[in-house]
């Protein structure tokens, strides 16, 4: 689907990418990987002619693209990046639409493939058709920054750390959209983030990137059961430093960065809050920090309409499932796993929030598992 | 004092409409040239933003000769007339509009650009469909600037011919009536305000919904 032949790109004197060969197939999740500076976000803007290679082929659908219109390619190709990049000065309904109106369809075809495309999201297209992207979170934001890419149906996307801004609640669930997203639909998607976590998760193969070239391009579990050579190895290992994998305590493998607010907050501020963090949900709390519930961003769109609410404590927050911080790693992820939970939040015996375990964490585990002796052995 | 300056008003009517019509014609056709003027010329300098860099840069040394000294440059070639008073004034308003054209466009967020030409966008498409209506409230803006120094310059606009409320200004200060500045002085300002006033709220409306902020609830 994507074939790189010989690629090298430098800015001035400033080699970027040295001689680069690659071939995504077709159906692939590719994922493009490395240290900042590797050249992974040029590769990508590369398959689209956001930025023209110094020498080399690149063929997309068997076609060279230096031969093809740039606008006329770019249509043919889904684009997301991490900024988002909705355009502020549209509705939600018109950014979707964006390249359907490029390519000039009729205006009843492209209300119908919006509310198409919302819908397939869990979006509801009479509540979001007419909002502005200021009027949603983050997490909304981006949801829909797919959705526009995918509009045409292209076979094709590039997504350029699409999830690096959001929380990581959000990220997740936006993971498993997109990689549900890709195997119903078939297309092929080139990715690249900074994070070897959601590379671990999302890929078909991981292209691991550093100045410019490829150290080791394979699927996830051959990466981390066969890292080629000890670059390799100290990128997917450096995340141990993190995390201790070495243990079975919940409280060892959650993330203790999280965001809650009292029952005290005052309305309008928790919802400036949870737009300047990019979550989806407050987790609730009184005073001592017991956990008293979660309240999903729905909710508190569905009140703020109808009436006048000073603070979080006069909204009834959803009971949600906990675990204690140290119970047994193992019995958070059964938890995830058999109830389909985004995450699970980490309590004290006295009901104090401590930390969330997310599906992220699992992965890091198990990795751990995976790849904690060959680092052991230096 | 009032009584004088109602008689003065009286007696003066006439005169006084037609003053402030000519000095809201000067005005507007200055402002209209320099936008028509500015705002293309702003858009071109965003495509190239190390020449645009310099331009502003000597149009606002420019911008500092005093107007009474750049309609004495150009009267031994425009003469005297409102043509010279519209040719400087027009020359006047231009920075202002040019300056938020090139800076409202260049302060559009590179994500948005980039998406747009990501998605396929056409150079003319990204400017029409995106930058220039993110960065209209701020082009409005230079255009209300621009309206507000044009309206108070082109009261000296009557020493080369220009005519408008300078005229009546100008002819109270030689014949030492107070009453007659004033007739002449108030509607200029009330003039100004107005305008600006009217320029602002056009800013508002022009203003995208989603860019808006938004109130708190």
């Amino acid at each position: 689907m994507v074939v790189f032949e010989n690629i090298s790109k430098s800015f001035g004197n400033n080699v970027v990418i040295q001689n680069l060969s690659l071939n995504i197939k077709r159906g692939q999740f590719a994922v493009l990987i490395g240290p900042s500076g590797c050249g992974k976000t040029t590769s990508l803007r590369m398959i689209n002619r956001l930025i023209e290679p110094t020498m080399g082929t690149i063929l997309v659908d068997d076609q060279d693209i230096s031969k093809v219109n740039p606008v006329d390619l770019r249509r043919q190709i889904g684009y997301v990046i991490q900024q988002i990049g909705l355009f502020p000065n549209m509705t939600i309904e018109q950014n979707i639409e964006v390249v359907p109106k490029l390519l000039g369809w009729p205006k009843e075809k492209r209300r119908e493939r919006v509310r198409e495309l919302l819908e397939m999201v869990g979006m509801n297209p009479l509540q979001y058709c007419n909002r502005y992207p200021s009027e949603l979170s983050g997490g909304q934001q981006q949801r829909v920054g797919v959705l526009r890419a995918l509009a045409v149906s292209p076979p094709l996307l590039l997504m350029d750390e699409p999830f690096g801004a959001l929380d990581p609640i959000t990220r997740e669930t936006l993971q498993d959209e997109i990689k549900k997203l890709q195997t119903d639909l078939g297309i092929t998607i080139v990715f690249v983030t900074h994070d070897i976590d959601e590379a671990v998760k999302l890929a078909d193969v991981i292209i691991l990137m550093k100045d410019g070239k490829i150290v080791q391009a394979a699927p996830p579990e051959e990466l981390l059961s066969n890292p080629a050579g000890d670059f390799v190895r100290e990128f997917i290992g450096k995340k141990r430093l993190h995390v201790n994998y070495d243990v079975d305590l919940v409280r060892e493998i959650m993330n203790s960065k999280i965001f809650t607010v009292t029952k005290s907050k005052g309305f309008a501020e928790s919802i400036a809050l949870m737009r300047q963090r990019n979550v989806d949900s407050l987790i609730v709390t009184d005073d001592d920090g017991r956990l008293e519930g979660v309240i999903p961003v729905e909710a508190l769109r569905d009140v703020a309409g109808k009436k006048m609410i000073n603070t979080i404590g006069e909204l009834e927050p959803a009971k949600v499932p906990t675990i204690n911080l140290n119970a047994q790693a193992r019995e958070a992820f059964d938890t995830i796993l058999s109830e389909k939970l985004p995450y699970l939040i980490v309590v004290d015996s006295k009901n104090r929030v401590r930390g969330l375990v997310t599906k992220t964490s699992l992965v890091k585990a198990l990795a751990g598992v995976v790849w904690g002796e060959n680092a052991d052995d230096e | 004092m009032m009584s004088e300056f109602l008689s003065v008003l009286e007696s003066n009517w006439g005169r006084l409409v037609t003053a402030f019509s000519i000095h809201v014609q000067v005005a507007l056709i200055a402002v209209l040239l320099g936008s028509l003027i500015a705002i293309p010329l702003g858009i071109i300098l965003t495509r190239c933003p190390r020449m645009g860099k310099k331009v502003i840069a000597v149009l606002s040394v420019l911008q500092t000769v005093p107007s009474m000294v750049m309609f004495g440059l150009l009267l031994p070639f425009t003469g005297i007339g409102r043509p010279t008073a519209i040719v400087v004034l027009t020359l006047y308003s231009i920075l202002p509009i040019l300056r938020n054209t090139y800076t409202g466009i260049s302060d559009v967020a590179d994500s948005y650009v980039d998406a747009a030409r990501g998605m396929g966008m056409s150079g003319r498409q990204v400017l029409c469909r995106v930058e220039l209506p993110i960065a209209l409230p701020v082009i409005v803006t230079g255009i209300r600037i621009s309206s507000v120094y044009i309206i108070s310059w082109a009261t000296v606009a009557t020493i080369v011919g220009g005519g408008g409320l300078g005229d009546i200004i100008f002819i109270g200060v030689a014949r030492n009536n107070h009453a007659m500045i004033l007739m002449g002085a108030i509607p200029a300002s009330l003039l100004a305000i107005t305008t600006s006033f009217i320029i602002g709220r056009i800013a508002k409306a022009v203003t995208p919904r989603g860019l808006r902020r938004e109130r708190a609830r």
